[in-house]
């Protein structure tokens, strides 16, 4: 076993560094613009928010940008598990208004 | 199996057992392995979330007085505490990585103090909250709304989603002080970190719950009050 086998790709410091910088500044913006009326608008700001954290998070620190193939598959999958646990979901107890059925 | 492995070459190693064929393919099936458990936890969580939006659909009003008098301050805080753990957390594994033992037990010491102030800073919160009587029961109230009983389920939601996200957090201190003891015995090398490794993976998970919790609980109906 050489070493040139061994090694995988060690992040430098900074790059850790500013991602967290740039992760508590999301983290003042979105309880910033939380005090701010942009109406149905703030789900929406607070959700962008929370998913480029969690962008940041999963490639910077959970290595997700230098993982193989078939792990990022594997996440993506997870992924797409949850959405259709959401949509689904949500397409049923969204539209059940919508037949004027007593009881609905 | 003893003459399995007298046929290598090699010995075995904690970098390479014997069923695999390289290091680099057992860190690959670690790194796979543990998150598989993670997406498991994600539907865990996602259910939990699910719940949260149905009801706030159901209750948008009810949802954002209770919403509202959460303690941001409290919260934002936290979450900075939290990104903050991430980070000492990261610098652990890159310190692994690199095999310099002080350094992953500096930095794993302030992972933990780190997430030990979450959790105290949590159960600052939770006191509160019981002082508040917004803790759904016989003596839950609260101000401003009609309808007691969505409220109720809204702070149903909060410690049922806090609880067990703080429950994660005290799960990972544990596993932070194991490492700590096995880091501190000289058990891990540059070659052989995985655990390391992995143990972040779950510190990191945990953070990005709570990046989701945050606004969610705390933040996005703050202007309506």
């Amino acid at each position: 076993m050489t070493m040139s086998q061994q090694v995988e790709h060690v992040d430098s410091v900074t790059t850790y560094a500013v991602v967290w910088i740039v992760l508590l500044i999301l983290t003042a913006a979105t309880t910033a613009v939380a005090y701010v009326d942009l109406g149905a608008f703030s789900v929406v700001a607070a959700l962008t928010i929370a998913v480029i954290k969690m962008l940041l998070v999963a490639l910077f620190f959970m290595h997700l940008r230098r993982s193989t193939h078939l792990t990022r598959l594997v996440v993506l999958g997870g992924l797409v598990w949850l959405m259709i646990l959401l949509m689904l979901s949500f397409a049923d107890f969204m539209t059940r208004g919508w037949t004027g059925v007593p009881g609905r | 199996m003893k003459l399995a492995s007298q046929a290598h070459v090699h010995a075995e190693t904690l970098a390479r057992r014997e069923q695999f064929d390289t290091a680099e393919q057992q860190r690959d099936a670690s790194t796979l392995g543990m998150w598989v458990f993670l997406i498991t936890e994600i539907m865990f969580f996602g259910g939990m979330f699910l719940a949260y939006s149905v009801y706030r659909t159901f209750y948008p009003q009810v949802f954002a007085v209770a919403s509202s008098s959460m303690n941001a301050v409290i919260g934002a805080t936290n979450t900075g505490v939290l990104l903050c753990s991430s980070f000492t957390m990261v610098m652990a594994v890159r310190a692994a990585q690199l095999g310099q033992r002080k350094a992953i037990i500096t930095f794993l010491i302030l992972t933990l103090l780190l997430g030990l102030a979450f959790l105290g800073l949590k159960g600052y919160e939770w006191t509160l909250k019981f002082e508040e009587h917004h803790v759904p029961g016989p003596s839950f109230h609260l101000d401003g709304v009609d309808m007691q009983g969505p409220a109720q389920i809204f702070f149903s939601l909060y410690f049922a989603m806090t609880g067990l996200h703080a429950l994660h957090m005290v799960v990972g201190v544990g596993i932070l002080t194991w490492l700590l003891i096995a880091t501190y015995k000289g058990k891990f090398t540059a070659e052989y970190m995985t655990p390391v490794d992995i143990a972040g993976l779950y510190w990191h998970f945990v953070d990005i719950i709570w990046i989701f919790l945050f606004p969610l609980l705390y933040l996005i109906d703050r202007h309506l009050k």
